[in-house]
């Protein structure tokens, strides 16, 4: 617990102590922001923030293989893994510890788009229970892109090839339930492939807690989701980190 | 204290360590010579427990390797080749997450890193990011990191490469005041060094252990000084 404490203390202060997160908080609430709008948010006179989350799964595809790359692949390259996994701290630990650091910074991020709500707030009356079901939604898929991130820069020293695998990744689970795709696994496959390939796509998930419906079902996909990959990361770890 | 037993660890085809086994207690200073790509590197990584051993096995402090690594973390300071640390943190905020990771809290704390500073001579630096460190105050900082809890068991890693001759005559300095009352593991290129510290010596090639005495039996028997010892018996070996 200590050790997973130490390291999840370090990493969210390292965010901090260089120009990432600032970087990285700017852009991201630039274009969260600025993507409802030329949508025509006003123009729709509607007021919730389904426009705002039905972006975040596009601009976390991108945003969060950026905070997820460096997680490892920084460290294995500069040799610091050796100083780290020779304090007591195991190798769960230290994987756990840099999630939960990187999924709690990715938490802020999110936090710091509250305009929006307060904007939606003033100008009509919102059903609250939907905006907040709406962000744990975001929370939760964010940690989804994270976990797969987090793997895919275990696996490699380089942030580049990590940044790229992962964005792969992400962009195959956003777009898997896409109609175009489900058609054409279900006509040269099977049906059923096809409805497999749209249980676990992000998308759908997503969208059910997007509306405000918040089942078993959906918490349960991100969070097996996020065991799994996290889980993959600390086996690669355990097999890679002297190489 | 360190007790390793038939110690193997091969990467792909290449055996890096094979089959080395010796014991170091209390005010043991252990040179670990060898050519460069000898096994040196890697048999201090499994002792730090940072790389498992393929075979055989080893305790520190009677905590085995395998079955108890955190533990026998806990009772080493180990400073690895290049000295790696986190380059974008200072100093202080380097060794607070030392002391978080090794659970030294508080007024503890406090000591430690007052105790610490002046050892390692850093409190000049100690605000400073560490990326923007020479490689002598680098090393030093990799020095503070691994003593800060004053453990029992030292494994140091080429502790002088790249220092000055002030630097390393005050590394070696270190080395000696805390000779009597820990356990240490010197790996070094350096042979004046090892007549300076150590009073044990390993000589290992191609991961294989070829001499283990004293730097004064050895000048002794061969009749020379230590260099051409050490040249000696890692090329006839390698030709046999």
């Amino acid at each position: 617990m200590q050790g997973f404490l130490a390291v999840l203390k370090r990493e969210l202060k390292g965010y901090f102590a260089t120009p990432v997160a600032y970087v990285f908080l700017v852009i991201f609430l630039f274009a969260a922001g600025l993507w409802p709008f030329i949508q025509k948010f006003f123009e729709i006179q509607q007021a919730d923030l389904r426009l705002f989350f039905s972006n975040l799964p596009v601009l976390f595809m991108v945003f969060v293989p950026a905070v997820a790359m460096r997680l490892w692949a920084e460290e294995r390259k500069s040799g610091s893994i050796e100083l780290l996994l020779t304090l007591p701290i195991t190798v769960p630990q230290a994987v756990l510890g840099k999630f939960f650091a990187a999924w709690a910074f990715l938490g802020i991020a999110l936090l710091l788009t509250f305009p929006l709500p307060w904007v939606v707030n003033y100008l009509g009356d919102p059903d609250m229970g939907q905006i907040v079901t709406g962000y744990l939604g975001s929370f939760l898929m964010a940690g989804g892109f994270l976990a797969i991130g987090s793997f895919f820069s275990a696996l490699t020293k380089n942030q580049v090839i990590s940044f790229i695998l992962s964005v792969v990744a992400c962009t195959i689970l956003v777009f898997a339930d896409n109609p175009t795709t489900l058609d054409y696994l279900s006509s040269t496959l099977s049906p059923a492939i096809a409805s497999i390939a749209e249980n676990l796509s992000f998308k759908a998930h997503f969208e059910s807690i997007m509306r405000g419906v918040v089942e078993f079902k959906d918490i349960a996909y991100f969070v097996i989701l996020i065991a799994a990959w996290v889980y993959a990361s600390t086996l690669i770890l355990e097999e890679r980190k002297a190489n | 204290m360190i007790e390793v037993q038939n110690l193997r660890r091969c990467f792909g085809p290449v055996v890096a360590v094979d089959d080395i086994s010796f014991a170091a207690g209390k005010g043991d200073v252990l040179g670990f010579l060898g050519p460069n790509g000898a096994g040196k590197s890697t048999a201090m990584k499994m002792l730090a427990c940072f790389l498992s051993p393929d075979g055989g096995t080893a305790s520190v402090c009677g905590h085995d390797i395998i079955t108890d690594p955190v533990a026998v973390r806990r009772c080493i300071g180990y400073l690895a080749e290049n000295a790696p640390a986190y380059n974008e943190m200072t100093v202080a905020g380097f060794l607070d997450f030392v002391c978080d990771a090794r659970q030294i809290r508080g007024a503890a704390r406090k000591q430690a890193v007052e105790r610490i500073l002046s050892i390692c001579s850093i409190e000049s630096v100690y605000h400073q990011t560490i990326e923007t460190l020479s490689k002598g105050y680098r090393r030093r900082v990799g020095l503070a990191q691994a003593l800060i809890h004053d453990p029992q068991v030292l494994i140091l890693d080429e502790p002088t490469d790249g220092l000055d001759p002030n630097q390393k005559h005050e590394v070696r300095e270190l080395i000696n005041q805390m000779a009597q009352e820990k356990c240490i593991i010197v790996s070094t290129h350096i042979l004046e060094e090892v007549e300076q510290v150590c009073n044990r010596t390993i000589i290992i090639a191609r991961g294989k252990i070829l001499v283990d005495s004293t730097p004064g039996k050895l000048t002794e028997e061969h009749g020379c000084s230590l260099t051409e010892v050490f040249r000696k018996i890692t090329t006839t070996k390698k030709s046999a």
